[in-house]
């Protein structure tokens, strides 16, 4: 019994590495295609050539400065958006939970908007600064959807929260029009552009601003992939195995938040990621959060990759807002799961 | 049966509110229309207001601002809102969906989509056909949302069908948006996206009045119907309603208000949601007295937001769709916590 319980284990151990593995490849594949592409080509012979410190002065610059940031930000924001996206799924019990879609992205924005407008916009010193505040605007978000989706005696229907965060985020959205009008037109541009979820104006200040919550929060939520299967479950057999469910769940969704608030604050209001990614994951390496969490990461980094690459080949030489590559994948996909539900 | 034991809102009507409503807002209606053109960057004093309406002279300037730029716009604020408020009000009786809205619905991203289209591939269409594809949109738009909502498992839900609205929005939208970027048509639909009646000018309302005037026109006279059909589908088919030719009917003019709205002034939402439950809060159930209250109301409404638009933030304008949306957010979310009978 215990030996057969010990196959299966190590049955979907092996599967999970395999998927991974696959996706590691795929997401290195993809990180060269994308060096490759874009208004000036640089041949992969070139890209090794830079990278190895022999390029051309020009092509150290497109590498360096404006390809390379643009691609780790890319896998970073969606690896962030997608593990998000897991936990809210998770814990909430709601297949169609995402960050974009309940609104934590725009309470991000708002906040992220506010500091633009109050804040003198010197080199480098808010990109710092915005992480935190789209962390204090999210939360708010957050609970304020919670506490008007809430409902006595009925907690928290899944279609009900969706629907507040929608109209939550239209109102935010709203507000966040009235906002920009007010900005001079150098701060207008770069919030216009950030708005339409977009990481072309990426440089290594938002990477460096967003990494440090990634690096605390995924091992974070790693090791309380086991707290989450178990919240998986349904909240009587959760307490019945001794779980403080209250308690537990608050802090995951903080971390849920705190992920989702730090990506949106330098990659824009790119939506669907945290809703697509842990699905396509789910179907790859099954339920157990130790395993998803991960492979959620690896396919939300892959996804925004391929989508911003595409976003930089389709209209060549213009480019697209890779939120809107993202919504054209993503919006079929919700309607998919909302005749599925 | 369970509908039975349920204890039922009180189905009443009260037509001399309603009469004293449509005489208000008429009243209203027109004093905004004055301080409309009467208020703005360029400051006019009333008498100069009261001449070049009524003394017109081309070689003042003053005259040229009031009857080529605010009457155009004023005038355009009240159709629209109207529009916008009626097919609201036929959408929510016809399908007795609190929630209906012709921009919660996919309706206005469909027009939106297909104007789009329409600029980056003729850029030179005259006027009276772009507001033709326009109503080509609006029906794209509702059908889609209409055809996934009632695809999905569980039927046609008020939460669901405002749920795949919402979805077929953002994939309509992001696709106007890609468009936009690829045949450089930014800046034309820019306005649209944001929602204003700043562009309007007497050619938009010589060609949008006649289609606005004869769906309201015809909103009348098919209200008799809609109130039966508040009641009902089987209801309304047992009161020998043809119900087929009414669901069209009100189908086609919802199309016609919100695509000749949409074609003009962009995607401007909430006003179809907020209007007509006001209305029917005030002069109760029967939609004889719906439509017109929706129609004048609307149109206050729209004409008194446009006016607080270009107040708020003298000389810039501030998005009017903007400002409805946050009058709007918090009307919509006490209505999706009230609607206790579906929870989706």
């Amino acid at each position: 019994m215990k030996a057969m319980a010990g196959s299966v284990e190590n049955r979907r151990k092996i599967r999970a590495a395999k998927v991974m593995a696959v996706l590691g490849v795929l997401m290195f594949a993809s990180f060269f295609i994308s060096m490759n592409t874009g208004f000036i080509k640089l041949s992969p012979w070139d890209v090794m050539k830079t990278l190895a410190g022999a390029g051309t002065e020009k092509q150290e610059l497109v590498l360096f400065d404006f390809r390379l940031p643009r691609i780790v930000l890319s896998v970073l924001v969606g690896a962030g958006l997608a593990v998000s996206g897991a936990i809210l799924q998770g814990v909430s019990r709601n297949a169609l939970a995402d960050p974009g879609l309940l609104g934590i992205s725009a309470g991000a924005g708002l906040a992220v908007i506010l500091v633009i407008s109050f804040y003198p916009m010197t080199e480098g010193a808010p990109v710092y600064l915005l992480p935190l505040c789209a962390f204090a605007g999210a939360s708010l978000t957050a609970a304020l959807i919670y506490s008007l989706a809430f409902r006595k005696g009925q907690g928290v229907a899944p279609t009900r929260l969706i629907l507040v965060g929608i109209a939550v985020s239209a109102g935010i959205s709203a507000a966040m029009i009235v906002l920009t009008i007010k900005l001079n037109p150098e701060k207008f541009q770069f919030v216009s552009v950030w708005l339409a979820g977009s990481i072309w104006g990426a440089n290594w200040h938002f990477v460096l601003a967003l990494l440090p919550w990634l690096i605390i929060l995924l091992p974070y939520v790693m090791v309380k992939a086991r707290v989450m299967d178990i919240l998986r479950l349904g909240e009587p057999l959760a307490i019945g195995l001794g779980t403080s469910t209250e308690r537990e769940r608050i802090r995951l969704l903080a971390a849920a938040v705190g992920l989702a608030g730090a990506s949106v604050s330098v990659g824009g209001g790119i939506g669907f990621v945290g809703l697509i990614a842990p699905h396509l994951a789910r179907r790859l390496v099954g339920p157990h959060h130790q395993y998803l969490i991960p492979a959620s990461a690896l396919t939300g980094g892959l996804l925004l990759i391929v989508a911003d690459t595409l976003a930089r080949w389709i209209l060549q030489p213009s480019e697209i807002p890779v939120g809107i590559v993202v919504a054209v994948i993503g919006a079929p996909y919700f309607i998919y799961l909302l005749m599925k539900t | 049966m369970s509908a039975a034991s349920k204890p039922k809102p009180p189905m009443q009507t009260r037509p001399v509110l309603a009469l004293f409503i449509l005489f208000a807002g008429l009243i209203l209606l027109v004093l905004g229309l004055t301080l409309s053109i009467s208020v703005g960057t360029a400051d006019i004093h009333l008498l100069t207001v009261w001449e070049a309406l009524f003394h017109f002279q081309s070689d003042v300037t003053q005259h040229q601002i009031i009857q080529e730029l605010r009457l155009p716009r004023a005038l355009c604020g009240a159709l629209v809102g109207a529009g916008f408020a009626v097919a609201g009000a036929i959408m929510q009786g016809m399908t007795r969906n609190p929630l209906a809205d012709p921009g919660l619905l996919g309706v206005n991203a469909g027009s939106g989509f297909v104007l789009a289209l329409c600029f980056a591939l003729w850029p030179s269409l005259p006027f009276p056909y772009v507001i033709l594809f326009s109503f080509l949109g609006a029906g794209l738009g509702a059908g889609l949302v209409y055809g996934i909502g009632s695809l999905a498992k569980g039927g046609l839900t008020p939460v669901r069908l405002a749920l795949a609205g919402a979805a077929v929005s953002a994939l309509l939208v992001a696709l106007s948006e890609g468009v936009a970027i690829y045949y450089q048509v930014g800046q034309e639909l820019a306005y649209w996206y944001a929602g204003g009646v700043a562009g309007a000018t007497w050619l938009h309302i010589r060609i949008m009045f006649p289609w606005i005037v004869a769906g309201l026109v015809a909103a009348l006279m098919l209200s008799r119907s809609i109130t039966v059909f508040s009641l009902g589908e089987e209801m309304a088919a047992g009161l020998g309603q043809r119900t087929g030719r009414v669901k069209l009917a009100g189908a086609v003019i919802v199309l016609i208000l919100a695509g000749a709205a949409v074609s003009t002034v962009g995607m401007i939402g909430f006003i179809g949601l907020v209007i007509p439950h006001v209305a029917r809060f005030l002069v109760g159930v029967d939609y004889r007295w719906i439509i017109p209250c929706s129609a004048v109301l609307g149109s206050v409404l729209m004409v008194f937001a446009d006016i607080g638009a270009r107040m708020i933030n003298p000389p810039y304008e501030t998005p009017v769709g903007a400002l409805i949306a946050l009058l709007g957010v918090p009307f919509f979310l006490c209505l999706a916590r009230r609607e206790r009978r579906e929870l989706g």
